[in-house]
């Protein structure tokens, strides 16, 4: 019983992260500048590839793949962002001037 | 936090990570994997490569509050952008602005600028000494950041790194 409800669980982890994949992708394409895009890939990096690792971690068990995974996700939290700020401060230093809105939100 | 800045303790250190991801347990096989953690070590002290970032900064209650704390942040965040990536009028009004950071250490002002750009919907784009510039996507989020949690919260979790 509880190993269906895990793996019932785990397929929820799974294509949600992949529909939050899909919806980052769609960003990339819909945003208008390089610097509004970095944020689309945030979606990825951090909820996409969290919920697919984390449905992989339940299918894993308690096992030495889990330990894996975890330590990819650990990977993941640091250098994500330390490479979202090298392409942003990249952007900047090369004169990539960003669109800016000032009209109220929706 | 550890320092591993004693190549003694960043061998075991690294010979801990190797048991951890092998799985396998053999004489031969711990051999050369003791073998190739000292290689590495070697390879770090002649490069000059350990200095002191090399500390490993343990997970304790009052850290792991702040990243379960963060964690929630990120899941709201993430929906609220991915609701604006997906309406068809795209509400978005991105700006950049400046924020300071009140973190002491240095290793705390690391922390609240990743967690800055970790969170969707603001990007740390650049850094110099306590002023962040930062690019949001909407008037909300840089309100939000304006606001200053993050900062009082990242000041706060540093002292117990």
């Amino acid at each position: 019983m509880l190993d269906i409800l895990l793996d019932i669980l785990s397929w929820i982890l799974l294509l949600g992260g992949a529909l939050f994949l899909l919806t980052g992708a769609i960003g990339v394409l819909r945003f208008p500048d390089f610097y509004s895009r970095l944020h689309a890939v945030s979606v990825c990096d951090t909820l996409g590839a969290g919920m697919v690792l984390l449905g992989l971690m339940l299918q894993g068990g308690l096992t030495l793949v889990t330990v894996k995974l975890m330590l990819i996700f650990y990977f993941m939290v640091f250098s994500g962002p330390t490479a979202v700020h090298a392409l942003a401060e990249a952007a900047q230093v090369s004169g990539l001037d960003p669109v800016e809105d000032d009209r109220e939100d929706g | 936090m550890i320092n591993l800045k004693h190549p003694f303790n960043l061998s075991l250190f690294l010979f801990a990570v190797w048991l951890l991801l092998s799985g396998h347990y053999t004489p031969l096989l711990l051999t050369l994997g003791l073998l190739s953690t000292l290689l590495v070590v070697f390879i770090a002290a002649r490069a000059e490569l350990i200095d002191h970032e090399m500390q490993l900064v343990l997970i304790k209650p009052g850290v792991l509050l702040y990243w379960v704390w963060l964690g929630g942040e990120i899941v709201k965040a993430n929906i609220d952008v991915c609701r604006r990536i997906l309406d068809p009028r795209l509400p978005i009004s991105p700006r950049m602005i400046r924020v300071r950071a009140t973190q002491k250490s240095e290793l705390g002002r690391v922390t609240y600028a990743n967690s800055i750009t970790l969170v969707p919907g603001t990007v740390t784009v650049s850094v110099e000494g306590d002023r962040f510039t930062v690019h949001a996507l909407t008037r909300e989020a840089a309100d939000d950041l304006e606001g200053g949690e993050l900062n009082r919260r990242v000041r706060d979790v540093e002292q117990r790194f």
